[in-house]
Formats: structure tokens, C-alpha cells, sequence
């Protein structure tokens, strides 16, 4: 493209284990004596990060909204809200009608009561069939299949929050984020879009997620140990979480008086078939294809390392080459997945604001905070697939 | 082709269909599938790959062939993606063997564990009475079980697609419900668009025929209850039209750069004039009953292609065949072509292949393109009781010859969700 747009972030909207929004979490994040933020008990002998408590009326004002979703479905709701208040368009018709959005998301909880009975009570069925057939058709709630669909938070959103001009979502766990942004990015970069939500959530704390995970032998027990020491085979600490963005042309947010939060500079997304040394292969070449924007002096890395093994060892080498401080996330809010990213893009927002870097934790999180900030370096490494990267700088 | 219009009236790369692949209900491939529309057959049948006892649904637009005994829907959505994509990149004749030049966007169905799976899992656990989830994890490190982990993996299938095919870069797997196969085209035109690629593969795919499918769309009343005969339920636009036809379907089409099609000698099968969206937040499943999105959603169309409502010569109907899916239609479609909208030729090819979900923006832009390259149009089979509220020349029965140099397909899902595509045979 012959005019690419200037792009900016002006809009941040998280809520983790830590806390409900940037603040919150930042607070958390620098804490000097940390709250324990993960859980050892609830799925023992798996750790887990539950979301903090968080009151949802504050976005979803409707409580018939809120019955009509799953946790992990209020949890996006939710971030969205605060992006789009952030980003002061909230309640603004003329502008969410326009506004596009790409949602990175799974699906969402099971009934486990509805499954675990039919599990049960199938054994002695004299028609294993039709005793599936009837207890699915009087024993699932209605509504549950529309909580359950992906593409039925971004439908919330347009319900909740009014954001419709466009909505599209993308499934496939980290590397989704990843090209939700990206794709953000570009289209507002060329034109194709002046406005868009990016957004995100994940509900890991529950037992059907925890099967599927473990299914790899993924999950991680405790002891809890920070993404970079988590032995041979590592492990993923599950989490819940929301993130959401509102990202916009320069043109568009100066138009309408808006205060940017950050530039985008590049997000990168690719892919490997994870033989040994793919990753830092993939890792070399995106950073390769940002490095001639970075100022070294002034730059740091946020890892979204998720804890297993060998991809979060991959990384760590593949980091410390490159040289800067590097702070991993997932030590402190877990792994969320689709959600890592953008989770990971929202912190970096408010490192580039407070111009400081969060304490290490890990035998990956190297390097001490520069005198000043001025980019940061957003990295995703998916627990199967998919390797990211996004750059976003201070503007002014 | 008159003239080299390599950009369009916007000054973008114009975007070319230079291949296409289709499997329905119907058949495998472009010619069988050709063949079954244009003389109006059904593809719809009873099911027969579970047991549909007390189930108020018996019947799906199946891709039998294709199934094996206990097949995951991941599993056999990939196998059926590939499928329509070898045929897609074999006509296209663009890379080479295991290199497609280009990136994947693919319209799918979430992907979950399946009760086979999980019946699986229980039988291992030894647990005589109530089996609990925590039961089901103590047992899922077995090594048997070990399969049914990629099974159940959201990005699974695009990244089994993206080695199979060799496609670039990150596969984009994607869910707009019922709009999806639409979104994956629009994601692959705005990326050429961009100049980010010279081609870019968009497949669609969806094998959703199982007991809980069919149970979660009963439960919100959408499927058709009228198993007897099965080819005779789908009838969208009719009066007695009573909700839509669970089908499994999948399409793949190679988009590619005019210019770049060209310059390669590859063969134009059509042109992605345009594309627009709208979403919708009246309802989770239910559209507004003034049709504003659907209004809107057509006229972004209209203006990304460059063209008004008087160059559209055929519609391809989203037409589910729900009573309210159809009269919205009807009553966007009005709104948008006026006195046209009468005149207009509008098809649903989903009276004969039921609705493939996430395939359907898919499988029905590849009908679409076929449409116009035949010059005729695949008709509304079952239209044996017209609606006396709906307005529209839906091509009843018999498929008839017309004059189409442009046309649109529509695609409208839950969640609110809509996508309309502008497809023409040269560009306009």
C-alpha cells in the first residue's frame, strides 16, 4: 500500500486474576510482595488463575443480558466495556455503528452437571441412543448452545455495548489474538477500516477446559513455579481472563479528539511445524522484520510464555538473544490462550505509560528496567502453534 | 476478458476466482454438483449415522461418503476441506505440489469433544456410579486417549490444512455463524486488496450433524419438523415453511490478483466485485424486524463493489427456509431493489442442500459463480405453496436460463452476523 495510515490504541480494557482493569492489574503487577494470585486447591492438583471478583452489572447493567451468557462470555462483555469506555466512545451510536470488530475466541462451558449424568446414567440404558437423545433434549438449557458459540460474545458486544458495524471471530487459541490484531491493524493501516474493537476472553478455570487440556498433558501441578521453571515438560497454569482493545487510523482519532495510547508499529504472526529449532527460527525472522524500528535503548519484551515445554525454553533462547529485558506475564496472570496476547498488548500499554517494567520472576524474565521506555515488544509462542510478535511505541 | 481492468473503480486490485471446489449432500465436485442443482434434486435424507430416536428431527443434508463410524466432525471437517481444496488448487493450477502461494482463511464450526469421546473416557475410568469430570481428567493422560486431544483443539484443523496445502503464513479459522464462508472469502479479497498476497485460499467447512447439533438447534426451534418425505422439508419462501435443514458442506475458492491471473495464463472463472457487512444486535437469533442490518449489510456490498441496486441480475438468497428468515429477507430485499425486487431472479440452494452452516457463504458464492458462468439458475425446489407475503420471482422448481452479469449472495447468521458478497463474471 502506497498510503499506509498511522495506527494507535486508544483504548484498553483488562480484567485478570489480578483485578479489574489496567490499574488494578498494574498495581498487582508491581507489587513488591505479590498477592498469591493462583490457585493450588480448587482443581488440585492443578494450579489455576481464577478471575478476580469482579461486578458485572457495572457493564452489563441488564441482568437478563447476563443470564443469557456464560462466565466466559460477561468476562468479554465486560473488557470490551471498559475499552470502549476508555477510548470515551461508549454510548457514542454514530461511531459503534460504524465500528468494526474482531474477536479472538473458544467456545464456551459445558453443563458438566447435564454431562456427568449422562455419563452416569448411559451405562445401564437399555438404548444408549435414544437415552442420549432424551436426556440432551430435556436436560440442555436453550440458551446454553448461544452461550456456548464463539461468535456469541462479539454478538453480546453488539447487544450490550452497540458495536455494529462489523464483527468477525477468529478460533484457534493463541494465534488467534495474534491475527486479531493483526488483521485490525492492517485494515485500519489501509484504509479498509477507521475504527475497530479487538477483543478477547477466555474462561480457563473449569473442568471441561481442564479435560481438553489434559488431555495433551498440559496441565500444571503444583507446586506453582514461575512460565520459565516449570521442568522438563513444563506446564499451563489455565486462567481467566478478558482483554480488549479499541485501535483506530491517527486520522480518525484526532478527528474526533480522542487520545492515543500507543502506536502500533507491526504485528507479525506465522507458523512452524515445531521441529526442534522451529521456533526460534520463526522468533529470529519476525524479530528480524521489526528490528530495524526498534530503539534498542528504550525497548523491552513482554513474553506471553505459557509455560510449557519445550516451546517456553525455545523462547527463552530465542529472547535472550535478541537482548532486552524480557518480563513474562503468565508467572502472574496464567495462560489464557486466545486471550494471552492482547492481555499481554494491554499491559504493554501501561508499561509504555509508567515508563517501568514490572519486577522479574523466572530465570527468563532478564535484563533491568531502562531509564526510560519508549516500545515495547509483544510476544506470543502458542502452546501447540502459531508464533507472534507486535511492537507498539510511546507516541510523543 | 475486454479490456485489462486490473483495478477497480476504488483503484484496488480487482480480485479474480481463478478455482473452486464443492461437496454437498448432493455429490463431490463442481460437474456432479451442477448436474443435481440445475435439475433440481435433494440432497436431503434421513440420517442414518446415530440413532435419531425421540429426536423431533430426523433429517440432514449429509455427506455420507465421506464418514467413517464414529468420525469426529474436526476430523471429518478436515477431511472434507481438503477435499474441495485439492479441486479448488487443481483448476487454479497455481504453486506447486504441497506449496500454495498464498494464506488460508477457514469458515468452520467450533470444535469440541464429542460424546463418543467422552464415553470413551468413562468407560476407562473403572467408576461403577456417577462419573464426574475430575474422573474423566484422572484418566486422560492414557496414551489412548492421546488423539482426541488435536480432535478437540480449536486451531487444529486450519493448521493440519496449512501443512496439507502449504499455504502461508498463520491460518485464519474463523466463525461468523451462518455468515462464516462468506467472512473467509471477504478476509482472503482484503487481504489481496492490501497487496499483502497474490492469492489466498478460503475454504469453508461444516459437518455439524450430530445428536447434540441437532438437539441444540431443535431446542431453539430452527430445524424443520417435517421429516416425511426428507427431500421435501427444505422449502424456503413457501407458506407452510417450518424452519431449516441441517446440512454438511464444504467449498473452497483460490481468489487471486486479476493482473497476477492473468500474467500466468490461469483461466477467470469469476470476479469478487465487493463485499459488505452489518451486524445486527436486535436478538442473539433473531433479526430486526425492520431489516436495517440486512438493509445495510447489502448496501456496503453495493458500495465496496461500485455498483447500485439496478446491476444486480440474480440474487443468491440466504433463504433458510425459517418463517423468519425468509420474510425478513423478503422485506430487506424490497426495501433495497424496490419495485425491482419483484423482478429480480432469487434463489435458495438450500431447498436442495439444506444449510451448511458455516460452509453455506462458501459452498453458495462456488454456486453463485457457476451460476453466472452457465448463464442459468439453479431453482427454489419445493415451492409447491407460495407465502402470499413474499413478493420475490424465487425461480420455483425448474431451473430456468437468464442473462447474469452480476450477482449477490447473502448470508445472515446468529448472533447477528451478516455478509453479503458481489460476484460477477468480468470485471465491472
Amino acid at each position: 500500500m502506497s498510503t499506509r495510515r498511522e495506527v494507535w490504541i486508544t483504548g484498553v480494557g483488562l480484567l485478570s486474576c489480578l483485578g479489574e482493569g489496567l490499574e488494578a492489574n498494574w498495581t498487582q503487577l508491581m507489587a513488591d510482595n505479590p498477592p498469591v494470585a493462583h490457585d493450588e486447591k480448587m482443581y488440585a492438583p492443578f494450579v489455576v488463575h481464577p478471575l478476580a471478583p469482579v461486578n458485572f452489572d457495572k457493564q452489563i447493567p441488564k441482568k437478563g443480558d447476563q443470564r443469557q451468557m456464560e462466565l466466559w462470555q460477561r468476562i468479554g462483555v465486560y473488557a470490551a466495556g471498559l475499552a470502549l469506555a476508555n477510548a470515551d466512545v461508549a454510548g457514542k451510536v454514530d461511531i459503534l455503528d460504524r465500528m468494526d470488530m474482531v474477536i479472538a475466541a473458544g467456545g464456551g462451558e459445558r453443563d458438566i452437571a447435564v454431562d456427568s449424568a449422562i455419563l452416569s446414567g448411559i451405562r445401564s440404558a437399555s438404548n444408549p441412543g435414544a437415552f442420549l437423545n432424551e436426556r440432551l433434549q430435556s436436560d440442555l438449557r436453550p440458551t446454553l448452545f448461544l452461550a456456548q458459540l464463539p461468535n456469541l460474545l462479539a454478538g453480546n458486544i453488539g447487544i450490550v455495548h452497540g458495536v455494529v458495524g462489523s464483527s468477525r471471530t477468529f478460533m484457534g487459541e493463541e494465534a488467534a489474538g495474534v491475527d486479531a490484531l493483526r488483521v485490525t491493524f492492517e485494515r485500519v493501516a489501509a484504509g479498509q477500516s477507521d475504527i475497530s474493537l479487538v477483543g478477547s476472553s477466555f474462561h480457563g478455570t473449569r473442568w471441561d477446559l481442564l479435560l481438553v487440556t489434559e488431555l495433551g498433558k498440559n496441565l500444571l501441578k503444583a507446586p506453582f513455579a514461575p512460565v520459565w521453571d516449570r521442568g522438563e515438560k513444563g506446564g499451563l497454569a489455565l486462567a481467566s481472563m478478558g482483554a480488549s482493545l479499541v485501535v483506530e487510523s491517527r486520522e480518525y482519532a484526532e478527528a474526533r479528539g480522542a487520545k492515543p495510547i500507543a502506536r502500533i508499529v507491526g504485528v507479525q504472526s506465522d507458523r512452524n511445524r515445531r521441529k526442534a529449532g522451529d521456533i526460534e527460527a520463526t522468533i529470529e525472522r519476525e524479530w528480524a522484520t521489526i528490528e530495524p524500528k526498534v530503539k534498542r535503548e528504550s525497548a523491552v519484551i513482554i513474553s506471553g510464555a505459557s509455560g510449557l515445554e519445550p516451546p517456553t525454553s525455545a523462547e527463552k533462547k530465542a529472547l535472550g538473544k535478541i537482548g532486552l529485558p524480557v518480563r513474562a506475564t503468565g508467572s502472574h496472570i496464567g495462560h489464557g490462550f486466545d486471550t494471552q496476547f492482547l492481555a499481554n498488548i494491554a499491559i504493554a500499554c501501561e508499561t509504555l505509560r509508567q515508563g517501568k517494567l514490572f519486577p522479574a520472576s523466572g530465570s527468563g524474565d532478564i535484563g533491568e528496567c531502562p531509564a526510560q521506555i519508549s516500545q515495547v515488544a509483544v510476544t506470543s509462542v502458542g502452546n501447540w502453534r502459531g508464533e507472534g510478535m507486535a511492537l507498539i511505541e510511546k507516541i510523543g | 476478458m475486454a479490456g485489462k481492468q486490473f483495478k477497480d473503480k476504488a483503484g484496488r486490485p480487482v480480485v479474480a476466482i481463478t478455482g473452486m471446489g464443492i461437496m454437498t449432500s448432493l455429490g463431490s465436485g463442481k460437474q456432479d454438483n451442477w448436474k443435481k442443482l440445475t435439475a433440481g434434486e435433494s440432497g436431503i435424507r434421513r440420517i442414518s449415522r446415530f440413532s435419531t430416536e425421540g429426536l423431533r428431527t430426523t433429517i440432514a443434508g449429509t455427506v455420507d461418503v465421506s464418514y467413517e463410524p464414529d468420525m469426529a466432525p474436526s476430523v471429518m471437517t478436515e477431511k472434507i476441506a481438503k477435499i474441495v481444496g485439492e479441486e479448488a488448487i487443481a483448476e487454479a493450477g497455481i504453486g506447486s505440489k504441497g506449496i500454495f502461494p498464498g494464506p488460508l482463511f477457514l469458515a468452520m464450526a467450533p470444535i469440541e469433544l464429542e460424546w463418543p469421546h467422552r464415553f470413551d473416557l468413562a468407560s476407562a475410568t473403572g467408576s461403577n456410579d456417577n462419573v464426574t469430570y475430575a474422573d474423566l481428567i484422572r484418566v486422560a493422560t492414557q496414551s489412548r486417549f492421546s488423539p482426541y486431544f488435536e480432535m478437540a483443539k480449536y486451531g487444529s484443523v486450519g493448521e493440519h490444512l496449512a501443512d496439507y496445502f502449504g499455504s502461508q503464513g498463520s491460518p485464519i479459522s474463523l466463525t461468523t455463524a451462518c455468515a462464516s464462508g462468506a467472512t473467509a472469502i471477504q478476509l482472503g479479497v482484503e487481504a489481496i486488496r492490501r497487496g499483502e498476497c497474490e492469492a489466498a485460499l478460503a475454504i469453508g467447512a461444516d459437518t455439524s450433524v450430530t445428536p447434540e447439533s441437532v438437539v441444540r438447534f431443535s431446542l431453539l426451534s430452527a430445524l424443520s419438523t417435517q421429516n416425511d418425505p426428507p427431500e421435501q422439508a427444505s422449502k424456503p419462501f413457501s407458506k407452510n415453511r417450518d424452519g431449516f435443514v441441517l446440512a454438511e458442506g464444504s467449498a473452497a475458492l483460490v481468489l487471486e490478483n486479476l493482473e497476477h491471473a492473468q500474467a500466468r495464463g490461469a483461466k477467470i472463472l469469476g470476479i469478487v466485485q465487493g463485499s459488505g457487512e452489518k451486524s445486527d444486535n436486535f436478538h442473539r437469533t433473531r433479526s430486526s424486524p425492520n431489516g436495517k442490518p440486512i438493509i445495510g449489510c447489502m448496501q456496503n456490498a453495493f458500495a465496496d463493489a461500485g455498483i447500485t441496486p439496478e446491476d444486480v441480475d440474480y440474487i443468491n438468497a440466504h433463504g433458510t427456509s425459517t418463517p423468519e428468515n425468509d420474510k425478513m429477507e423478503n422485506t430487506a430485499l424490497a426495501a433495497v431493489f424496490g419495485a425491482r425486487a419483484s423482478k429480480i431472479p432469487i434463489s435458495s440452494n438450500k431447498s436442495m442442500i439444506g444449510h451448511t452452516l458455516t460452509a453455506a457463504g462458501a459452498v453458495e458464492a462456488v454456486i453463485t459463480v457457476m451460476t453466472i458462468q452457465n448463464q442459468r439458475i439453479p431453482p427454489t425446489i419445493n415451492h409447491k405453496v407460495p407465502d402470499p407475503g413474499i413478493s420475490l420471482d424465487v425461480v420455483p422448481n425448474v431451473a430456468r436460463d437468464a442473462k447474469i452479469r452480476t450477482a449477490i449472495s447473502n448470508s445472515f447468521g446468529f448472533g447477528g452476523q451478516n455478509a453479503c458478497l458481489v460476484l460477477a463474471g468480468e470485471p465491472i
